[in-house]
This record gives structure tokens, sequence and C-alpha cells, in this order.
């Protein structure tokens, strides 16, 4: 990394990539504690810091580990029960590790009347996994996605970090050799 | 890259005039197309005098409720010696909307000076911008025209040398829709759940922070600057008395050309279906249409003429909503469509409310059943009796929002329900 990112944007980094900077202990190197602090500064409670923080824990691990829960409470003065609670609640934490790319496939109305459910058949197909499941060499994760905001450009489909517009299922191919 | 435009408004459009074009994103570029202006002529304002030009401006607030956007700044207390912050409300994630998302790509700088001037009308000392957590490419983009506008003074101390400061953040969401209703977006801005909660207190008195607080949509916030500049007259040349101005139409479903179009307000369904979006593939027939985004009730045929303002579809047993219509063809299967939406909203709901978390699952179960051809004739009285326990009675809307599909689909296709019962072809 190196370079400093701007406090007013640290806490809204994309967090899921494929590029992943995994460390067992979040905020002990310059990048992790510089996080906290430009987290912290931005809002009047310290407790508003911990979405931020637990982006950023699936930014570097690519998934959120009991163990960082606990971090991340330490730095905020809260329980680790607390933070459990809250990041339950969120779909897009992943409370176990992933495949390298995780394909999420839009189903829902829009993406559904054009085909969505056969574009999410080929793409578990072609990873050779289940839906949720991880295929064996590690690289997919494929699951069905709720709606992805796309759904003029239907079927939407998030990998990673990035979206895939207009897919069907003999694109989907192609999608995933763009993958590396 | 033949991004989808409207050209039917005479002077050309407001919030989507730069959509497809890169270069805009840029600082010295936008500033070039007349960027910031409103906010040099904002600072020199006074709160309240912002505050009256967009109240006489008629805009209504686009997140999906219409509420009157000047109104909603006024309610803001004045001389309380508190802080104020202003949530700009990113969080789209209403199936059938995708406009936010191009304001956001396409124009983040727009959306900037629509917060700061916002800000300035509410006292705010702080505007945070909630993002849905899986729009990380537009983020990344919003990002850096944050940081560029900080970098400019644009943000921050002594904006523009007025004497004024605000600063601006952006906030990540991690996939929650509910995130999206005002009071539950306070809720997770602060490090919680995104779990509504019950009104009053109303965010202008006790909202994030325990702090008076407005909740603006992008949308909203994005017409902003050009009423400052152009004035609240010339943003009323367009749309009816009631629903004055222009708005970004998300058109999705069986279309020939669906995409984001920028229309003035009142223009029929038929015209928007079959002028702008290219009609149906194949020049087949329109079943039914989903008007305002997936919380709002079905229509058919016979009412596309019907106007497209808030008080029209209102009228007409609808709601504009977020002005998102997903058009179902004649070969559509009404009742696999309701139970992917009645899944979602069973996927959504937060659960704190019975009616809620127990009447969504139940309605998916059901739907299901009917679908699998196992279904009974008294499975569709059931449906109805739900939709009566889920209308006003919990926390937020959200069990409502699924009543408005589901009922008009059983009000206006109930042959499609029964057929899968009898074994009888629709
Ligand atoms: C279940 C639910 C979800 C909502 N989602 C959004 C959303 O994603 N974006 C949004 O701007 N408003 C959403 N709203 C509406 C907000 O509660 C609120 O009315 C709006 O953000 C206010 O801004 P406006 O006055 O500018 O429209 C939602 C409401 C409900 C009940
Ligand atoms: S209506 Fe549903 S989503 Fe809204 S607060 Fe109640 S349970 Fe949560
Ligand atoms: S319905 Fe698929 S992206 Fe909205």
């Amino acid at each position: 990394m190196g370079k400093r990112i701007h406090p007013a944007v640290a806490g809204a980094q994309p967090f899921q990539t494929a590029d992943l900077r995994p460390t067992e202990i979040l905020f002990e190197d310059d990048e992790g504690r510089e996080r906290v602090e430009s987290a912290i500064s931005r809002y009047p409670e310290k407790k508003a810091a911990l979405l931020p923080l637990l982006n950023y824990a699936q930014e570097r691990n690519g998934w959120v580990s009991s163990a960082a829960m606990e971090e991340i409470a330490a730095q905020l003065d809260i329980t680790p029960a607390y933070v459990h609670s809250v990041a339950s609640f969120y779909t897009m934490y992943n409370k176990h590790p992933v495949g390298r790319h995780l394909i999420q496939v839009c189903t829902n109305i829009a993406c559904h009347l054009n085909g969505a459910d056969a574009v999410m058949s080929r793409f578990l197909e072609e990873a050779g996994t289940g839906p949720g499941e991880t295929s064996e060499d590690g690289r997919f994760t494929v699951m069905e996605a709720e709606c992805l905001g796309a759904c003029g450009f239907a079927t939407a489909v998030q990998i990673n970090d990035e979206y895939f517009e207009n897919v069907t299922p003999d694109s989907v191919p192609d999608v995933l050799d763009r993958l590396s | 890259m033949g991004y989808p435009h409207s050209h039917d408004l005479e002077i050309g459009t407001i919030l989507s005039r730069h959509f497809g074009d890169p270069e805009a994103r840029k600082l010295d570029v936008w500033t070039g197309k007349g960027g910031y202006e409103a906010l040099r002529k904002a600072v020199t304002m006074t709160p309240d005098e912002i505050t009256e030009v967009v109240k006489d401006s008629g805009l209504r607030g686009r997140g999906g409720a219409g509420f009157p956007t000047g109104l909603k700044w006024s309610f803001m207390p004045q001389d309380d010696g508190k802080a104020h912050y202003l949530c700009c409300n990113a969080d789209e994630s209403e199936p059938g909307a995708f406009k936010d998302r191009e304001i956001i790509r396409w124009c983040p700088h727009l959306l900037i000076e629509g917060c700061l001037i916002a800000a300035r009308a509410i006292r705010a000392e702080h505007v945070y911008i909630y993002v849905r957590g899986e729009y990380f490419p537009y983020t990344r983009i919003l990002n850096g025209a944050v940081v560029e506008a900080y970098e400019a003074g644009l943000i921050g101390e002594n904006i523009l040398d007025s004497g004024w400061s605000c600063d601006v953040t952006v906030h990540l969401g991690a996939g929650a829709y509910i995130a999206g209703e005002e009071t539950g977006l306070m809720s997770s801005l602060v490090g919680g759940r995104a779990e509504p909660r019950i009104k009053p207190p109303f965010p202008a008195q006790s909202g994030v922070f325990g702090k008076p607080t407005t909740v603006n949509n992008v949308e909203t916030l994005a017409a902003v600057p050009m009423i400052i500049t152009e004035g609240a007259a010339w943003y009323q040349q367009w749309g009816t008395a009631k629903s004055p101005g222009t708005k970004l139409w998300c058109c999705s479903g069986h279309l020939n050309r669906p995409g984001t179009y920028e229309l003035a307000l009142g223009m029929p369904l038929r015209d928007v279906i079959f002028d702008v979006c290219g009609g149906i593939p194949g020049d087949k027939r329109l079943k039914a249409v989903i008007p305002g985004g997936c919380s709002t009730a079905l229509l058919t045929e016979d009412e596309l003429d019907i106007p497209c303002t808030y008080e029209g579809l209102q009228e007409a047993g609808s709601s504009l909503g977020t002005a998102s219509p997903i058009v179902m063809d004649e070969d559509t299967r009404i009742v696999p469509a309701i139970r992917r939406i009645a899944q979602f909203y069973a996927h959504e709901s937060c659960g704190q409310c019975v009616q809620c978390r127990e009447g969504t699952s139940w309605i998916v179960k059901i739907l299901q059943r009917i679908e699998a051809g196992d279904g009974k004739l008294a499975d569709i009285d059931t449906l109805y009796d739900l939709c009566e326990q889920m209308t006003g009675r919990t926390i937020c809307v959200l069990a409502d929002s699924v009543v408005f599909p589901l009922r008009s689909s059983l009000d206006k296709f109930r042959g499609e329900y029964e057929a899968l019962m009898t074994g009888r072809r629709a």
C-alpha cells in the first residue's frame, strides 16, 4: 500500500478483492494503526468506526474472523459479542474464507425476468460447485445475490469488486476466463 | 459507450447531461462546465435563503416517499447549539432502481456540491454519504472526487474562503436493504445493526449521534445545485404543480432499450415504455408493469396512460416510488415473479416486527407451494389475509412494501394463481 489514504474515504475502501494482504494481527502495523485512527477521527463516537473496521478486516483477509472481531472490539471499547451481533447482520461480511473470486449472481426480479436463473446454473456448472460453496481449487465461490442496482443491464453479476452486466449463460465462460 | 440518453428536454438534461463522459468526473473538467458555481453562490446566501429557494422549487425527495425537500430542511432546529448532520442516502437497493449509481459514477462532483449546499441549509457540520457496500467500483470514483474536492478547498475548513466549514465522509455499508430506510441508515451509521426505529423522535430532533439530522437521497441532493443557480421558477418549467422537475427513470425488465433516462415528470408510462425504451422485444404485448420499483403496485396495459407524477400514480392505486418501471411481457408468469419479489423482502426483513418477519416468509412458502402446483384456493384468502395484517402495523414500511405488488397481482391476475391450482391454463 504505502500511500496514505485520505481519512474522509479511508472507511470506504472496496473490501472484497482478490488481492488480499493477509495478516493475523490487524492493527499492529503502520497501515492498520492509520486505518483505526482515520476511521475514529471521522465520527463523534468511536463505535461508529465499527463498519469501517470490519470492512478493513475483510479487505486484508478476505473474511472476518472471530479474532478480528475481538481486535476491533478492543480498539473501539465495545464487547466482542456486540461486534458479532453487528457483523452477522450484514450479508457482505464473510464469516468463513471464500474463493479467490466471489461470484454473486443477481436473481432478483429484473434479472429473473431476463433469465438470471440460467446464468446462475451456468456459473455453478463451470465452477463445478454448489450454491454458496467454494470450488475445490479455491478459485470460485458462487452465490445468488439480491438486486445489485444494475437492473437495466440484466443479468448483473458482481465478482469481487467488479460488476459484469448483460451476462447470459453463453457469456459465462468468457467472464470466467477474464479472472486470474 | 452508447450510454442511454434521453433528449426530450428542450434545453438538455439537468442531472444526466454528462452521463457517459468519464472526463466529467475530474474536478477541473467539471468546474469548466460550471461545476461548483452553485456552491459559490450558496456560501453567500444564508441557510434560510437556500431553504426558501428549494422550497419554492417544489423539489420532492427522490428516495421513494416524495417528501418536499425544502420543508424537510426547515424542520431542522435553529440556534440549538448542537452539531447537525446530513446523511446522503446512497444505499440504493430497491429492486428496479439504478439511478443513484449513475449520478455517483458519472457526476460525483454534482453530488458533492449538492451535499454541501444542503449541509449549509441545515447548518450541518458533517455530511456522511452512506453508499451501499456492493457499489465498490462507484465508491472508488466518489472517493477520488471527495479527495480532489478536499484538496481544492471545496470541502473542509473555510470553504471557498467563506469562513464556513463542513466535512464530508464516505461511509460504506455492507449489504442490507433495510439500511436504506432512513432510521435504519442512522442505526447502521453509528455502528449498529441497520434496524429501523419508531418515529418520533424524528431525525430532525434526534438523528445520528442523538443530534438533529436530515436524510436525503442522492438524486434529491444532485438536483439542488441547478436549482440554486437557475432558480425555483426555472425548475418548475418541467412537470406538474405537485410534481415539478425532472426525474431519473430506471427502466428494466422486458425492454428493447432498458436504462436510466432523465424525463420530465408527467410523461405517461406508455411513452416511457414504447417511445423512450423502444418497446418490448419481439413486439410482444405488455402484461404488467411495476411502475416505481418493486415495492409498488403493478399496473396493466389499460393503465399506461396515467401521467407519471406522484399524484397521478397514487390516484391509480400505485406509486411513483423511485420511478423504476419493471416491465413484464405477455409471456411472463406472474406467480414466480411475485414469489421472487417476496423472497427479497423475506431475506431483507430485519426481523424486529413479527408481522414482517413471519409474514414475509409465509408469503414465500405459500407462493412456492402454489407455483409447484400444490396450492389450494383457500391459499388466496390466506394471502389476502396476510396482506391485511402486514399493512400499517410495523415499525417501518418494508412490510407494506411486499403487500403492494402481492395484493395487486392477486387483484389483477387471480386467474394465473387459480390456474396453477386447478391445472387449467390461464
Ligand atoms: C425499506 C425501505 C428502503 C429504503 N431504501 C432507500 C434507499 O435505498 N435509498 C433512499 O434514498 N431511500 C430509501 N428509502 C427511503 C428513506 O427512508 C428516506 O425516505 C429517503 O432517503 C429520504 O430522502 P429524500 O427525502 O431525499 O427522498 C427506503 C425506505 C424504506 C422503507
Ligand atoms: S417492518 Fe420489517 S424491516 Fe421494518 S422494522 Fe419491522 S421487521 Fe424490520
Ligand atoms: S434486479 Fe438484478 S440488478 Fe436489480
